[in-house]
């Protein structure tokens, strides 16, 4: 065992986890947050996707104890943060999700919202090629990732104050990411 | 996953000197992307992990005013991607980082991790299918399921690279620093793969298990270079390459003057298409020139059934970097 000292959702919390547990296994086994998925628990399909130090990770590959000095954002984090920040309800990507209707089973939802959040606070105005690459490793089974691409588009809408596209105009994901332009 | 303890050393030395004589089974940790996938399925159960995060000075990308560059092994695949030196200069490599697996992947995942990481074949990473590469006696693809398997350099196993940094590195002709307790050594990318008929079965590179890789080198490439990176996947959203291609070329006006090509996904190691290169060299810059390269690339290539779609996949790659250069 270990005791590790971690900054999750901007709370210090003190927690004994075995040493080799992965930080996924801390948040929902050891600390009841189990907002954060576990799927494939390999890296394949990023329902445990959380944000250390605002990047994209995924907890089931990330050892808890490397962990320390971090911070780390999970699913249940992100109304607080938003309403400490001066917003009021859910954060913007969860309201648009929610308008949208962009779930089903709604499984990768935790893991696809972080992906966008992720995504928005490094280019607030994405465009919709730049939104499918950020949730590349975001697998759902259910949606067919229409409204999901719609929902982050609409949440950019409001940010950016323009007017979403028409819904059901996202192209379904799955074509490969265009090249980079050449020098 | 069995436990084990966790060393965090604060200097390279400190963390040679952990991998100098195992008294247990140790292994060296940078971003987890592969090796805690491979501790998940059982395929290494080491004692202890030497992580190497919190040692100083690997995690920057330098370009000398020549233009040569050096990338430390901490370097997360997602800043190679996105250095701007990297993506004006070294383009192949920009573009291969970008194709590498997620962005979570990318963000975590170390360029050192990358050259070294373990075969994706599913036999191999089966804890049930005890195959060559874990000491058994066959390597099953062969009368198998062996749709991702070799089409070049395989015998007796046929696991095909999953890197996609290292055609890209081995195109731009990098070497890499091994180090261990005692010195250090230099290797040439292309020396540091082996082929499983060469070398060690279960291994598919030079490195020790006392060593750890410490930077990668690009030499200054010779003026006016285009390069860029090819890579298909089954899946449009991430994945490993069923087939790529690193090309880097140098044009004098209508004529190749020399070319690299390296491809990705059909060998054991990293493959330099050498017939291809030997085609594309002093011959005019068109289609006639771009069809004779695809036809070397392939060169000795042979399928066992499931994978043969590999041999056109592989010729159109190679014809679609050499358009790109138009
Ligand atoms: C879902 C998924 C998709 C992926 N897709 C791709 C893809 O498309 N293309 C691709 O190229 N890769 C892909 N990968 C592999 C991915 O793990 C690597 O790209 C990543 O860069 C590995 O780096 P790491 O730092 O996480 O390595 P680690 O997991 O830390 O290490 C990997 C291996 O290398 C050894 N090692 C690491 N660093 C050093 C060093 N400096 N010196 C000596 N030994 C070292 C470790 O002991 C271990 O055996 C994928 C992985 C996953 C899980
Ligand atoms: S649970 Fe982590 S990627 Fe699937
Ligand atoms: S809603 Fe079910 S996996 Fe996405």
């Amino acid at each position: 065992m270990r005791v590790l000292h971690l900054l999750i959702n901007g709370d210090r919390v003190t927690v004994a986890a075995p040493e080799h547990w992965t930080l996924l296994e801390v948040l929902r086994y050891e600390l009841g947050l189990t907002g954060s998925k576990q799927g494939c628990d390999k890296g394949d399909c990023g329902a445990c996707t959380v944000l250390v130090d605002g990047k994209p990770v995924l907890a089931c590959l990330t050892l808890a104890a490397l962990c320390e000095e971090r911070a780390v954002t999970t699913i249940e984090g992100l109304l607080p943060a938003h309403v400490k920040s001066g917003g009021s309800g859910p954060d913007p990507v969860q309201a648009a999700f929610d308008e949208c209707g962009a779930l089903q089973c709604g499984f990768c939802q935790p893991g696809m919202m972080l992906s966008a959040r992720a995504l928005l606070d490094r280019n607030a105005c994405p465009t919709r090629t730049e939104i499918q690459d950020a949730l590349a490793g975001n697998l759902c089974r259910c949606t067919g990732y229409t409204q999901i691409v719609e929902a982050v588009e609409l949440a950019v809408a409001k940010h950016c104050g323009v007017a979403p596209r028409r819904p059901g105009s996202a192209r379904p994901r799955g074509r490969s990411r265009p090249p980079p332009r050449r020098a | 996953m069995k436990s084990f303890t966790l060393f965090n050393p604060k200097s390279l030395g400190d963390a040679v000197g952990a991998l100098a004589a195992p008294t247990s089974s140790v292994k060296v940790l940078a971003g987890g992307q592969d090796l805690l996938t491979e501790m998940k399925e059982h395929l290494v159960e080491p004692d202890k992990l030497v992580n190497l995060k919190g040692v100083p000075g690997l995690d920057r990308i330098e370009f000398t005013a020549a233009g040569a560059c050096t990338i430390g092994a901490l370097v997360t695949v997602g800043a190679l991607e996105e250095h701007a030196g990297v993506r004006e200069r070294l383009r192949v490599l920009a573009e291969a980082a970008g194709s590498v697996g997620s962005p979570q992947i990318r963000s975590v995942g170390t360029v050192g991790g990358n050259l070294c990481q373990r075969p994706r074949c599913w036999y191999y990473r089966s804890e049930h299918a005890k195959c060559l590469k874990k000491g058994g006696d066959e390597c099953f693809s062969f009368s198998g399921q062996n749709k991702y398997n070799a089409i070049l350099g395989g015998g007796p196993s046929y696991i095909v690279h999953p890197s996609d940094l290292a055609p890209a590195l081995v195109a731009l002709g990098a070497t890499v620093t091994l180090k261990c307790s005692t010195g250090e050594r230099q290797v040439a990318l292309e020396r540091f793969f082996t082929l499983p008929g060469e070398g060690d079965i279960r291994r598919e590179t030079v490195l020790r298990d006392d060593e750890v890789l410490t930077h990668v080198h690009v030499p200054a490439p010779a003026a006016g270079m285009q390069s860029t990176y090819v890579k298909f996947r089954e899946r449009g959203s991430y994945d490993f390459a069923l087939a790529s291609v690193a090309l880097a070329l140098w044009r004098d006006g209508a004529r190749v003057k020399e070319a690299r090509v390296v491809l990705g996904g059909v060998a054991p190691i990293p493959w330099r298409a050498k017939a291809a290169e030997a085609a594309l060299a002093g011959a005019a810059f068109e289609a006639a020139t771009f069809a004779r390269a695809a036809d070397g690339a392939v060169q000795g290539a042979e399928g066992f059934g499931q994978n043969d779609y590999k041999i056109p996949l592989t010729k159109g790659l190679v014809q679609r970097a050499l358009q790109s250069c138009g």
